[in-house]
């Protein structure tokens, strides 16, 4: 059985980890598999969205540490490892994190990489590295201060310990709290009715999104206005209005 | 030492306090037992019911107080601790255990004993029975869940007297502020709490878990997000094997047969 099943639901990706024995640990192994998957779909015009999901009781319970342990200072500034992470994050469609149990290390990095965490009322959110001597080395100390503030972050960070799937909702890691059972079906859900909508205009909402963290409020307004001039070129534009105007469903065509 | 005796038969745990000449009140070792037994009952699916009794002449007196002898030149205690370790897990695993639990109150049930007890899903007591805040005449406040159960249980007026005054609390009384399910005559709880824990032990166990959980959300939940719960819950007990045993048997006109799946 292969470590990472990819299934096809219409225009939805998912993507399920299945490294069991593991805990589903993001080995170097299953993180290349992982861009493999997400960049052959960025270029398939079948594929709309896609849902990362861990099975009912466990996302991804961190990296995997014989691979760490393996590393000194040298292999680790050499390390592909952050070039995995940023192939994964230059996915350029909906990402939704669909998690149950254990998000924690880097299967907590991965979930707060994707643009929507829906958990499970199983979930954990934790960055437990501090208690192993290291800290948070994909994204972790940067994307967790950003979604749930610098206390809460800062606690979490340098304490190691993890939060709730309602606790993490509150704070804003989190979209949605599901019972575990059903925490892929509404992911799937989700993950559909966002690929009911035009490609082309998911694309360019997902750029913003990214962009907002990344540069001052009056830049991002104005990238945010010149992605919105460069939908108003498309044909989806068009059908989308159209369709709303003669109150029929909108038939997108990617272009 | 056993201070707390446990047994299973035909889907029904059986757990007894007991430390009789302590009015079973906890200690350390008393609270591991508890826990043991709790592990088991929430990893043991053909367990399909809780029952919690006392040995003796009590159901449970809280705390054992010898324990907490504070030396008046010593450092204060740290009972927030003991809150923490023993108490809380107690009261959330009961609460989350998706299962009914009945407490057959058979005797006196004060301070944590008596908080343990209404924070069970189905309580029990026998007509000598009593409940005793007593928390406030020590300068604490009611643990193991009592300044949640007790407004709920009792409304805010009689929580609020009960928990300040501390006073004993009459079985009947209770019963008829609507705290407690049923009173019956001493001679006849062991064997009423045991019928029901037998009739709990043959039900849907799966959706008897999943309304235990929604009245226990529903605590802290708008109409809003417990309607969204209500959608959730059901579409995971429809699926669930009692649900079509369950239609199948009325359709049937014969006795369902559930296996709490």
């Amino acid at each position: 059985m292969s470590e990472l099943i990819i299934t096809r639901h219409g225009r939805v990706l998912q993507l399920t980890l299945n490294r069991p024995a593991a805990r589903n640990a993001l080995n170097n192994a299953l993180l290349e598999q992982i861009a493999g998957a997400l960049e052959a779909a960025a270029v398939d015009n079948g594929v709309s969205t896609c849902v990362i999901y861990g099975g009912e009781r466990c996302f991804a319970a961190g990296a995997d540490l014989n691979e760490m342990a393996e590393k000194d200072l040298p292999a680790t500034l050499n390390d592909v490892r952050p070039q995995l992470w940023a192939r994964i994050n230059a996915f350029n469609k909906p990402l939704i994190a669909a998690v149950n149990g254990f998000a924690l290390g880097a299967g907590c990095e991965l979930a707060l990489l994707c643009d929507v965490v829906i958990a499970g009322d199983n979930a954990r959110f934790g960055l437990p590295e501090i208690t192993l001597g290291i800290m948070p080395g994909a994204g972790g100390t940067q994307r967790l201060i950003r979604c749930v503030g610098k206390s809460l972050a800062s606690r979490m960070i340098l304490t190691g310990e993890s939060i709730t799937g309602r606790q993490a909702q509150r704070a804003g890691l989190v979209s949605d709290v599901f019972p575990a059972a059903l925490t892929l079906e509404y992911a799937l859900k989700q993950a559909a009715l966002m690929a009911r909508h035009s490609p082309l205009a998911l694309q360019a909402a997902k750029q913003a999104l990214r962009q907002s963290q990344e540069v001052a409020l009056q830049a991002g307004l104005a990238q945010e206005r010149q992605l919105f001039t460069l939908l108003a070129a498309t044909e989806d534009r068009r059908e989308g209005i159209d369709a709303f105007l003669q109150k029929r469903t909108p038939d997108f065509k990617g272009r | 030492m056993e201070f707390i005796l446990c047994q299973v038969e035909n889907g029904v745990m059986t757990l007894t306090l007991n430390r009789p000449e302590r009015l079973n009140s906890f200690n350390d070792v008393m609270h591991q037992q508890l826990a043991d037994c709790l592990k088991q009952a929430e990893r043991d699916e053909t367990i399909r019911c809780l029952l919690i009794t006392g040995a003796g002449r009590g159901f449970c007196a809280g705390q054992d107080l010898n324990d907490r002898n504070v030396d008046p030149n010593g450092p204060a205690p740290d009972l927030g601790m003991s809150v923490e370790t023993f108490y809380n897990p107690l009261v959330r695993r009961l609460a989350a255990l998706p299962k009914p639990v009945i407490c057959a109150v058979n005797g006196v049930a004060a301070g944590a004993g008596a908080t343990l007890a209404l924070g069970c899903d189905m309580v029990i007591a026998a007509r000598s029975a009593t409940f005793v805040m007593a928390f406030s005449r020590l300068g604490l406040v009611p643990d193991c869940g009592g300044t949640w159960f007790l407004p709920r249980v009792a409304g805010r007026a009689r929580a609020m007297g009960l928990a300040l005054l501390g006073e004993k609390l009459s079985a009947e009384q209770a019963q008829a502020w609507g705290m407690i399910w049923q009173v019956v005559e001493d001679e006849r709880l062991s064997a009423t709490a045991q019928q029901l824990a037998q009739h709990f032990a043959s039900q849907p166990t799966f959706g008897l878990g999943l309304i235990k959980q929604a009245i226990n959300a529903a605590e802290t939940n708008t109409l809003d997000a417990q309607l969204d719960l209500e959608r959730d819950y059901q579409r995971l007990a429809g699926r669930s094997d009692d649900y079509r045993e369950g239609v199948s048997a009325f359709l049937g006109k014969r006795a369902p047969n559930f296996t709490g799946k």
